[in-house]
């Protein structure tokens, strides 16, 4: 039971309390008012930087809700998460070194991509429990880093640099700032939106039901894996859209976006904000990212001082920043 | 006559040189709630899990409702209606009382694989599973997490968790396990109700409640039925008296 152990007891948007339903509904809400907001606060002074800074955080937030999926919802620890991100950053590289520069097209083939990597990988992971699953998923993510970092035509190690973003049926809309700052705000609320309508469903409650006790959902007649495979690989896809917009915003990719080190960044997002509540992820995927701008100021050891910090949140916020804010409202 | 519902063909299962189901062969009647006895260690739990698809029997047939279903997981047997309970009790902790149920309803109506809508909210599966509750005293107590319930309580809930799924035979395995004596006389009588309504296999420790309950019983020792009959006729048997009820317990 070390895995449901992980997940933070607090946070339960099944248990129809009205209280704690509003505060489901507030808390999200102030989050989006405020990531729409950030681009007229930027006119003030520097917006480009302001603006590249917030649209990190919701890509990292848009890949850390989907891993929440798996983690918080369905209590698999995949450490293997940022191996969708890869794909669909490298979809948009690889496909723009060709000189297929439309988003539309980037975005379709970096769901078809993840679509097969996640049914394969996942359909193989899932058939092992606990710490298996952990270093199964951990090895197929370092599969694909190590791909990443043979593909000496895509800049192996060194990565490549893409000529432009990605153009919107012809036109080079994104190349403005503010203009991928909506795009990928779009995205996050989409996101966050089908997820929340995901948990909630029939299939959603399925997959809760397997987190808290699998053994109980076959003998009433539910096959657990089907339902997992298929969370695993929406939960793949949707990261692979995060790799699209990170691709776009830093006009970059390298094998490292797929590294298990990101992986674990991930999951430190998602802990910290507070697991299975998907705003959670979002706030702990915004703290992540200043924690490491504001600590990397200070010291170069800055990822030294990350480790106390989670080992906190986990002794003393179950429910993560995310749990704190929700019962203090 | 109807055949049986439930016919178990020379089960066995053993972990390495400890054979723990050893040649079973059994019918269930239709309309019978038949009782397993036998001492700690005898393997009536491993046979439920042999039954319930569970554990995977080495050898041997299991006949559901006319289908041979020996080589089907456990989800697709309780598909079918061959639903079981756990001995140590087995909810959904952090889902309250009506989810629990309204998810084995779910289980029983419609495709789960769907994607949109508030499953919480919906009608036919609440409706259901309210219903359930109310028959077993705990409508008061629909919006407690199931895990907060006290023994009691969860004993029940299990047992309309198990009914939600639509069984056509039941498995119980020590329903009355832990329970206070109101506790276990009320189980009791929600199994005198239910006995009338589907076949039952009931393994139980409570010797006056298998006494009352059971229209047949079977003695289990090391993995072997060494007797199967009435009631009265298994209290009068000596070999059974040797085995396991010993003199104090008639």
């Amino acid at each position: 039971m070390a895995v449901n152990d992980l997940i933070d007891l607090n946070a339960s948007p099944a248990l129809g309390v009205p209280a704690r339903a509003r505060r489901v509904v507030i808390l999200p809400l102030i989050i989006f008012v405020l990531f729409a907001l950030v681009p007229l606060a930027g006119l003030w002074g520097s917006q480009g930087f302001v603006l590249s800074i917030v649209t990190r955080i919701m890509v990292l937030a848009l890949a850390a809700m989907s891993l929440d999926l798996l983690i918080g919802y369905g209590a698999m620890i995949s450490f293997g998460h940022a191996a969708f991100v890869g794909l669909g950053a490298y979809s948009v590289a690889i496909l723009s070194s060709h000189g297929i520069t439309d988003g539309f097209v980037h975005l379709g083939v970096a769901l078809s991509v993840s679509f097969v990597f996640a049914l394969i990988t996942g359909a193989i992971s899932l058939r092992t429990k606990g710490v298996y699953f952990i270093m199964i998923t951990l090895a197929f993510g370092q599969m694909l880093y190590f791909l990443g970092t043979s593909l000496a035509a895509y800049g192996g190690d060194d990565g490549l640099t893409l000529a432009s973003r990605s153009t919107l049926l012809g036109s080079k809309l994104l190349k403005n700032d503010v203009v991928l700052y909506y795009v990928v705000f779009g995205f996050l609320l989409g996101a966050y939106l089908l997820l929340r309508g995901i948990v909630a469903s029939r299939f959603g409650r399925v997959l809760r039901g397997i987190r808290e006790n699998p053994v109980r959902m076959e003998a009433i007649g539910f096959a657990p894996y089907r339902y997992q495979l298929t969370a695993y690989v929406i939960a793949g896809m949707i990261a692979a859209v995060a790799g699209c917009l990170l691709a776009n915003q830093t006009e970059f990719v390298s094998p490292a976006y797929a590294s298990w080190q990101r992986s674990g960044d991930l999951i430190f997002a998602i802990v910290l904000g507070g697991l299975g509540s998907l705003h959670g992820a979002i706030i702990g995927a915004a703290a992540f990212s200043l924690l490491a701008d504001i600590l990397s100021h200070y010291t170069e050891h800055w990822a030294l001082l990350f480790g106390p910090i989670l080992i906190l949140v986990v002794l003393f916020a179950r429910g993560g920043i995310g749990g704190l804010l929700g019962s203090k409202s | 006559m109807s055949i049986a519902p439930l016919q178990l063909k020379n089960l066995r299962k053993s972990y390495g040189a400890l054979v723990v189901t050893d040649d079973v062969s059994l019918n269930i009647e239709a309309g019978e709630l038949h009782a397993i006895i036998g001492p700690n260690g005898a393997g009536k739990t491993t046979l439920i899990h042999q039954i319930s698809g569970l554990a995977k029997s080495d050898s041997g047939r299991i006949i559901f409702d006319g289908d041979d279903v020996s080589k089907l997981p456990m989800n697709a047997r309780a598909k079918l209606g061959l639903v079981r309970s756990f001995q140590i009790t087995s909810i959904l902790p952090r889902f309250s009382a009506l989810e629990n149920v309204a998810l084995a309803v779910q289980a029983r109506s419609g495709s789960s694989f769907s994607f949109f809508g508030n499953a919480a909210a919906e009608p036919e599966l609440n409706d259901i599973a309210m219903a359930l509750l109310a028959r077993f005293g705990l409508a008061s107590r629909a919006d407690v997490p199931a895990g907060q319930m006290s023994h009691g309580e969860k004993r029940q809930l299990e047992i309309a968790i198990a009914l939600a799924a639509k069984p056509k035979l039941l498995l119980l395995d020590e329903p009355l396990a832990g329970t206070s004596h109101d506790e276990s006389q009320r189980l009791i009588n929600t199994l005198q109700e239910l006995r009338r309504e589907l076949p039952i296999v009931l393994i139980e420790h409570d010797m006056d409640a298998v006494f009352a309950l059971a229209d047949r019983v079977s003695v289990l020792v090391y993995g072997r039925i060494i007797a199967s009959g009435t009631p009265q006729s298994i209290r009068d048997n000596p070999d059974v008296r040797a085995a396991y009820l010993g003199e104090e317990a008639l």
